[in-house]
């Protein structure tokens, strides 16, 4: 190992940002085009969907016919990555059962994401349970940020006026496809509100915008899209801000920790490079994170030093606590009366078209904070798993004759069944607020490191009542959407013996709060702008800051959080207070 | 940009042009089987495009094996005059390569087979492939419809819903599955909401 060394570059950059995606993204975005120069470090590849988008592929263009052997959402899907990645493990403690999603690529999570695109509200900024915390920063506080956001970026819905679903700035929603207005049928029955969906996705030119194209409707934005017409960080950011000339991007990037200075203060950070295992280490004025939550919460705790002995911005504890992802519980099944559909394009929009947001009041309910619902179903593209189960349906109705069929079978008139069947599919899935519990976190695993050598994480993480009665009530609403509609229920309706379907932790994706902000230093790492209480040219811009996450998709908040910030980091070099 | 202009950015890009060309193509035959090729793709990891054709070079059923796979597939999926068979759409290929994809069919499959084979003997002296197509269907039709099954057939009929389902995913991928289907999407277009026409049909005028 006598050729062992660490690369170390001389320039100083403006800003070292650590991570591609949603947060890093706009925070590079918003430094670049202010003339800052800035260094992004991504540790997975370089992902530009114009090039790379698996897009308009036909399923026999896979051999596995999209299956997701290779990437969880299937062959054709953008992501890099998934929950198991080789060489870079994590451990769980006490049972747990934390599933920790890691996209590495160019705009991270922000390729696959289903783009829905929702503010949090009044009084998921300031609780009124009594049980979950408020964060130092009110609705209003973050408002002009969304409105900036949906007018940079844009996303489609309506105005609602419903208090604690915000409105934002909207370009016309998609109509509702067939299955979906039987869905509102049902819904309505079932007293469940339900409204046009709310996506990032430009289903007409955005105004000002002339490097993105507006949606043709083939329904893929999970594959990413050629012509930029949805929401990824590499299209809409990374390498808008590329164009500057102000940014730098350095893929295969994997950060080893923050270096500081006696004092205490950020000089840079060092990283190894994934590919040839060289070493590097870079010198930045301002260091921002946004390299995922747990990912966040892991740098700062590997990051050690006498100024900071239990992890940079760690001098309160807090950091990796208060780890929690939503709730998620689905159902499906199908509808009788869609069967021997008429064929036509339906592939709409990759984003909802309809859902529905939290409509109850928790008062009469035995849980707090509440769930939204989103829908699926429709003519989709075949892929792997098309007819999966037929045993399981085709028994339960008619056949063309008026007879009742024995279930399963094979032939001519099971090949019918598959046509019959086809398109009849609904399905419903919970997104709920899990409670930010001190006693769900992550920490650095003493005994074990990854193929870099850098210590991984250990997962704590157990559901509570609180979760649980919402996934019950989440089950109990999805069978009256379903009697509603007229639908059969084809999943097996879960019971208390596996908490009514609610899916493991991580599961949904949406994991936020490990380094939470908060105007207390003992309680919190960051201040009200996301910069560390304990260092002050060093912030977070992931979900990691989140104190409390309401019921919505965390992304439209970590945008808008993250051009807070970058717009704060600014105000504060005009005055020289940092970098 | 506008819708126009983004499907002329599509157009114009080499390499959506790719695959816009071959979106188009009418028959697969005129392709190489996908994941055969090994030079760098774009939007493909290293590794998936290295273990595609590592999957590719592999053999994991012997012959006996595929055309039984070939003879049940056909059984499951005829052709009807709306569209070929599973073997004319070429799904035993698709099976073989999804079992080295997907190790845990493996020994389901494979040990299916022998079941199957196994019942045969015992009923007709002779392997399932071997059997005339009345004695093949006097064994299927013990093992195709799970709620009525006679003692001793439940690993059977366990072996006949993965062979079903795998048949359907594969004939319904094929590019001949997927118009008999009449799957109409997965081209540009612009999404007006429900036909008028189909709205009519389920009585929902008003509910757009």
């Amino acid at each position: 190992m006598k050729d062992f060394q660490i690369k170390k570059s001389d320039t100083e950059y403006d800003a070292i940002v650590i991570g591609s995606g949603a947060g890093g993204g706009m925070a590079a975005y918003v430094l670049a085009h202010a003339g800052q120069k800035v260094l992004m470090l991504e540790a997975g590849d370089h992902f530009d969907p114009r090039t790379d988008a698996q897009q308009l592929k036909w399923p026999w263009e896979s051999p596995r016919r999209g299956a997701s052997t290779t990437r969880p959402f299937g062959d054709f899907d953008a992501s890099y990555g998934g929950w198991v990645l080789d060489g870079e493990p994590y451990t769980q403690k006490d049972n747990s059962e934390f599933a920790w999603f890691r996209s590495r690529m160019l705009g991270g999570r922000t390729n696959h994401w289903g783009r829905i695109s929702l503010r949090m509200g009044p009084e998921d900024f300031k609780p009124k349970d009594g049980l979950t915390d408020s964060w130092p920063i009110t609705y209003d506080d973050l408002k002009p940020f969304y409105d900036k956001v949906d007018r940079l970026i844009g996303v489609y819905g309506t105005v609602e006026g419903i208090e604690n679903e915000p409105d934002g700035i909207f370009l016309p929603p998609p109509k509702p496809r067939l299955h979906e207005l039987f869905i509102r049928k049902g819904a309505k029955k079932a007293g469940v509100t339900v409204i046009p969906g709310r996506g990032s996705v430009l289903t007409e030119a955005l105004p000002g915008n002339k490097e993105r194209g507006s949606c043709f409707f083939c329904g893929q934005c999970g594959r990413a899209c050629k012509v930029y017409a949805d929401f990824s960080a590499s299209s809409c950011l990374v390498i808008p801000a590329v164009k500057t000339g102000n940014l730098t991007v350095i893929t295969n990037a994997m950060v080893r920790e923050v270096l500081t200075d006696k004092a205490g203060l950020a000089t840079g950070v060092s990283y190894v490079n994934t590919r040839d295992l060289q070493e590097h280490q870079v010198r930045g004025k301002v260091v921002i994170l946004g390299a995922s939550a747990c990912e966040s919460a892991r740098l700062l705790m590997n990051s050690k030093s006498a100024a900071h002995p239990d992890g940079i911005a760690n001098s309160s504890g807090v950091v990796g606590k208060y780890l929690h992802d939503s709730t998620g519980a689905s159902l499906s099944g199908f509808l009788p009366q869609l069967m021997d559909r008429k064929r036509y394009n339906e592939d709409g929009v990759g984003s909802v078209h309809i859902y529905s947001p939290w409509w109850l009041n928790n008062k009469n309910l035995d849980f707090p904070r509440g769930y939204h619902i989103e829908y699926g179903g429709g003519m989709h593209m075949p892929s792997y798993g098309f007819g999966g189960g037929m045993q399981g349906m085709n028994g339960l109705v008619p056949g063309r004759d008026g007879q009742m069929k024995e279930a399963g079978g094979y032939g001519a008139s099971l090949k019918d069944d598959y046509r019959r069947f086809y398109g009849t599919g609904v399905g419903m899935a919970g997104r709920g607020t899990a409670i930010a519990r001190e006693s769900n976190y992550c920490e650095i695993d003493p005994k074990t490191v990854d193929k870099f050598g850098i210590p991984v994480l250990r997962f704590h993480y157990k559901w509570a009542p609180e979760e649980v009665k919402q996934a019950k009530h989440m089950q109990e609403t999805f069978k009256e959407i379903m009697h509603g509609m007229g639908a059969v229920i084809t999943s097996k309706l879960p019971g208390a013996d596996t908490n009514y379907g609610l899916e493991a932790p991580g599961k949904i994706i949406h994991e936020v709060g490990t380094v939470r902000m908060g105007d207390d230093p003992k309680t919190s790492a960051l201040n009200k702008y996301c910069q560390a209480h304990d260092c002050k040219n060093l912030f977070v811009v992931d979900a990691a800051p989140f104190v409390q996450q309401g019921d919505k998709n965390a992304t439209w908040t970590i945008l808008a959080l993250s051009m807070r910030t970058a717009e704060y980091i600014l105000a504060q070099k005009k005055k020289l207070n940092v970098g | 940009m506008n819708r126009r202009d983004s499907l002329k950015a599509l157009g114009l890009t080499a390499i959506s042009t790719t695959v816009l060309l071959e979106a188009c193509k009418s028959g697969e035959d005129k392709v190489p089987a996908p994941g055969t090729d090994s030079t760098k793709q774009a939007g493909r990891q290293d590794f998936e495009v290295e273990r595609d054709k590592r999957l590719h070079e592999e053999k994991f059923f012997n012959d006996h094996e595929l055309a039984t796979i070939g003879i049940l597939a056909d059984i499951i999926i005829p052709k009807d005059d709306k569209s070929g068979s599973a073997t004319d759409a070429k799904v035993p290929d698709f099976i073989e390569f999804i079992v080295k994809d997907i190790p845990s069919y493996q020994t389901p499959m494979r040990g299916g087979l022998r079941w199957l084979d196994l019942q045969s003997l015992q009923r007709f002296e002779k392997s399932f492939a071997d059997a005339s197509p009345e004695q093949r269907l006097n064994i299927v039709d013990d093992i195709a419809y799970p709620n009525k099954l006679k003692p001793g057939m439940l690993q059977g009929a366990g072996f006949f819903n993965l062979m079903r389902d795998l048949t359907a995913s594969g004939f319904f991928t094929s590019e001949m599955g997927v118009k008999d289907l009449g799957y109409a999407g997965n081209k540009p277009n612009r999404w007006e909401g429900v036909p008028a026409d189909v709205l009519k049909q389920y009585g929902l005028e008003g509910a757009v």
